[in-house]
């Protein structure tokens, strides 16, 4: 028998990619237009809950590469969120002048440092959490559940030592203050732009994924990390560098979050870590694009409900959850072997 | 004829499960040797603990002359050792080409080479673009070996590749080592196919509960009905 | 077995000092209102049984099946509910009592049986990120039911005239015994049999494939153990052991609401108690309970004179750091130091085994 003969019908059809999970947000932004009583609320409603996705997407896609990539679940991911909104305080307070000035180059002036130093610092502190809380536990998910919850007690803490335990006033730069008008519906700047970073984020994450070696080294880990080693890689390195731009990742998220609360308090971490967990467990460990719709989804879904029934919204989020894992028992795009 | 790879004395704990218990292994330079025995005898532990994907707790392995017991998996594939897991382990969400682009490692896949790997195995050119994890069993297994092909490799190890595949498959796997064997590589099979073994083995290993209790020539032991039912429980005839 | 034994379940402290230490903390928490007089440290030593019991219910997951849980104060806070409503609506009557634990314990089993046989098919990861959320759904749902639950508030209720302060029986030992005296025993007594009867399970042969599957899941699995209906039906234990406890704890405070039932501190503190107490132990749950009660209570105006010290001496940031108020911050250190250097807590190391 020739090598021929081999492939002859010996291939599964070629199954198209997985597109499904990508209609769902829309489903479901579909679904609530009838619930809701006019369509500019609808807009609005909308815009938020993208904006809110967009951030919380920002903040749970490091967490989902970190675990998907290195088996490492980390309970204290939302310390970064907080810090990273407390570092851009240290910036931008000083800088109160310059965000108050009715000039977007001022401002921005005054955010992107801001944001800039929010992102070296949490992943600065990411490099050195890995390395000295983290390693020694590989591969033991209960203590890693234990340890990193308490580090997040304990950097919690110590911003409330540091910074105080009231919230500190964050408020938005004069140019993205106000909404922009479309017809009767109202669109605030700052969600727009907030979806836009949210996106940049998104679209750099997966050039980076599918176009670059360290993307593939990345992916490949995710489903193997063994092959990937017997393949000659020492992949190990890898784990610092992503668990860093993971932590970087959440304190973006942070500032961005703190900016849309116009406000920022230790206990903000700990409060989004559950949202992020769910986006997390929807989305499916350890992929991105799985994260990315779940975090619209979720946010959509309690921006809906927030409107519809205001005592639900938590709960419209678990129940969210319970859906799509009875459809898809690991999440929308089950990606690790695991 | 150098003895690439040897093993004396090895031991491989697995938790509290004591596999191999003084593991003697020599593998020729430009022969391939047959790894045989009974289910759970321990030859993917071998192979495993040859790899570091379990560190042995006793003994040594040299390859080359160069222990390579201490090292980590990574380091111990880039001294020349290729690895085709029983598991196959391709990666699913990677498309063929990301698959060996991956295994090719430092620079880009030689052309030849790569035109040579498609002549046994076309499946993988007419589905170069295409999600591994949507490859059928058979093809999985191709990949898997064009990964382990893709570049010279001093030494391969090869874990159960047949199982479960169609004999046209298995025919062109046999005609893939049959050449990569003209070219001059050494090869560690662990398989339970008498038809594969006897067609490419040039010397036979045992293994018996985590050790090798016989090593000898292929033909050897193909002559001796006696030997191998002892060794292997059954005829190796019946083994199809 | 010999006859002191048998109420242990055949599983003594194993140490000298550890078995020293508990009969001190038993001995003083019987007599606690006569050794020591005066409303706070009764307070404290209700505390104390009731943290005890529900760390100990909370070992039983964490421990003994090693399966991590962060909705183990939903249970307790269902408990106390339970109870509060039940006094609060029908009045102050001992069939209210009854009626809210016929309600109660139920409810938190059931709880626990559907999230345990949703979730518990998955990995620990899994399994810990949705038992947080759902506590935290349920969370926001008390506080937000004010028609029945008082909402942030909580809610306020009184208790049957036997166990109300006011009540006097006559002194004991120069003590004025009273409707409190009454109530502490009930809930001493309980805990104590709680305590007996959770030793009595992990001791047992279901006890045993607890371990089992918490050492090798899929050892047990191939072994024959059903592991999910084995962590279902611990998950439920300890969720009525749970329920029951808040029941205690809501009777003793004559009030419930979402700080001290639901609120998440209360369930880092169960976790803080089990892990330096010593997980799978039971007694860890006792020893840890006790310190850690004991220095929350008296620990804080400890730092609260260094913060002070630290600022007077102007020192930069420690008087922050060791204010009074960051006391979960040196727990958490202590925690973290724990699960590194004591994994077998403070029982292990008292018992000399490896640490």
């Amino acid at each position: 028998m020739s090598a021929q003969d081999i492939d002859a019908g010996a291939a599964l059809p070629k199954t198209p990619r997985d597109y499904l999970p990508l209609l769902l947000p829309v489903a479901l932004a579909l679904a609530a237009l009838p619930f809701i009583p006019s369509s500019s609320t609808w807009v609005t409603l909308t815009i938020a809950g993208l904006a809110m996705g967009m951030m919380i997407f920002v903040m749970a896609s490091g967490l989902t590469l970190i675990f998907g990539l290195m088996d490492v679940l980390n309970f204290g991911h939302g310390a970064f969120i907080a810090i990273g909104a407390y570092m851009a305080t240290l910036v931008l307070i000083p800088l109160a002048g310059w965000m108050q000035a009715d000039s977007v180059w001022l401002n921005l002036a005054a955010i992107v440092p801001a944001a800039l130093f929010a992102i070296v610092v949490t992943g600065a502190l990411g490099l050195a959490f890995e390395r000295i809380v983290i390693m020694p536990v590989y591969g033991q998910h209960l203590k890693q559940i234990l340890i990193t919850m308490g580090g997040m007690i304990v950097a919690e803490q110590i911003l409330y030592a540091f910074f105080g335990p009231q919230q500190i006033p964050l408020p938005l730069p004069t140019s993205l203050r106000g909404s922009f008008q479309f017809g009767e519906a109202a669109v605030e700047k700052y969600r727009v732009v907030a979806v836009l970073v949210g996106l940049a984020v998104f679209l750099a994450m997966l050039l980076i994924l599918n176009r670059t070696k360290i993307g593939l080294l990345i992916r490949a880990g995710v489903e193997n990390t063994e092959m990937v080693e017997a393949l000659g890689y020492r992949i190990t390195r890898l784990f610092v560098g992503v668990f860093m731009a993971g932590s970087a990742l959440a304190g973006l998220g942070g500032v961005m979050w703190g900016l849309y609360r116009e406000q920022v308090n230790a206990a903000m971490g700990a409060e989004l870590m559950v949202l992020v967990f769910i986006v997390v467990i929807i989305g499916g460990l350890g992929s991105v694009t799985g994260c990315f719709i779940g975090a619209l989804l979720v946010a959509l879904a309690t921006n809906y409900a927030g409107f519809l029934m205001p005592k639900a919204a938590l709960i419209t989020d678990i129940l969210l959850m319970v859906v799509i894992l009875l459809w898809r028992p690991r999440g929308l795009y089950p990606v690790t072997s695991r | 004829m150098s003895q690439l790879l040897t093993l004396s004395g090895v031991e491989t704990h697995i938790g509290r499960y004591h596999i191999l218990h003084g593991v003697e292994l020599a593998v020729s330079e430009g022969k391939t040797t047959m790894l045989l025995g009974r289910n759970g005898a321990g030859k993917t532990t071998t192979l495993r603990t040859i790899m570091g994907l379990w560190r042995a707790s006793n003994g040594e392995i040299r390859f080359a002359g160069v222990r390579i017991d201490t090292l980590g998996t990574p380091d111990i594939a880039r001294a020349g050792i290729g690895y085709v897991p029983e598991t196959m382990a391709v990666f699913s969400d990677l498309t063929v080409k990301e698959n060996l682009v991956l295994a090719a490692r430092e620079g880009a896949m030689d052309q030849t080479r790569l035109d040579w790997v498609f002549g046994f195995f076309p499946p993988l050119k007419k589905f170069w673009l295409s999600r591994a994890g949507t490859l059928s069993g058979g093809q999985k297994q191709m990949l898997s070996f064009a990964r382990a092909f893709i570049e010279e490799r001093k030494l391969l190890l090869i874990d159960e590749p047949t199982k479960g595949l169609a004999p046209a498959i298995i025919g062109a796997l046999i005609d893939c080592l049959k050449e990569v064997k003209r070219r001059g590589a050494t090869i560690l099979l662990v398989e339970q196919n008498f038809r594969v073994a006897q067609e490419i083995g040039d010397t036979v290993s045992v293994m018996d509960n985590g050790r090798v209790v016989h090593s000898g020539t292929m033909a050897e032991l193909a002559r001796d009905d006696a030997l191998q039912h002892r060794l292997l429980g059954l005829s190796l005839d019946t083994h199809q | 077995m010999t006859l002191p034994m048998m109420p242990l379940s055949g599983d003594p402290p194993r140490s000298r000092f550890l078995g020293a230490a508990l009969i001190l903390i038993v001995l003083a928490l019987a007599l606690a209102p006569f050794l020591f007089p005066g409303a706070k440290p009764l307070n404290v030593a209700a505390k104390i049984c009731i943290f005890i019991a529900l760390a100990a219910s909370y070992d039983l997951l964490l421990g003994y099946t090693g399966v991590v849980s962060f909705a183990h104060t939903m249970f307790y806070g269902i408990g106390s509910y339970g109870i509060a409503i039940a006094l609060y609506s029908l009045g102050a009557r001992w069939d209210a009592i009854g009626l809210g634990l016929l309600v109660a314990l139920p409810l938190a089993a059931l709880l626990a049986l559907v999230i345990g046989l949703f979730s518990l098919r998955v990995q620990t990861i899994f399994f810990a990120m949705i038992t947080l959320a759902v506590a935290s759904a349920f969370a926001v749902l008390a506080s937000q039911l004010s028609w029945l639950t008082g909402g942030e508030d909580g809610r306020s209720f009184r208790v049957p005239e036997l166990l109300r302060p006011g009540t006097s029986f006559g002194n004991l030992f120069g003590i004025e015994v009273t409707g409190r005296t009454l109530t502490y025993y009930i809930v001493f007594v309980c805990c104590v049999l709680l305590l007996l009867l959770l030793l009595r399970i992990v001791n047992s042969p279901f006890g045993r494939v607890l371990q089992a599957i918490r050492e090798n899941p899929f050892r047990a699995e191939a072994l024959g153990y059903r592991t999910v209906f084995h962590r279902t039906y611990a998950n439920v234990i300890a969720a009525a052991v749970a329920a029951a406890v808040g029941a205690l704890n809501a009777l003793w405070l004559r009030y419930t609401g979402p700080d001290t039932s639901l609120s998440f501190n209360i369930m880092l503190d169960i976790l803080l108690i089990v892990v330096i107490g010593g997980m799978g132990t039971m007694y860890g749950a006792i020893v840890g309970g006790t310190l850690y009660v004991l220095a929350q209570n008296y620990l804080q105006a400890l730092m609260g004179t260094v913060s002070a010290a630290a600022g007077d001496a102007g020192i930069p940031i420690l008087p922050q750091l060791f204010h009074p108020d960051r006391w979960l911050l040196w727990l958490g250190v202590l925690f973290i130091l724990s699960v590194y250097f004591f994994p077998t807590g403070v029982v292990g190391k008292l018992r000399g085994g490896p640490s």
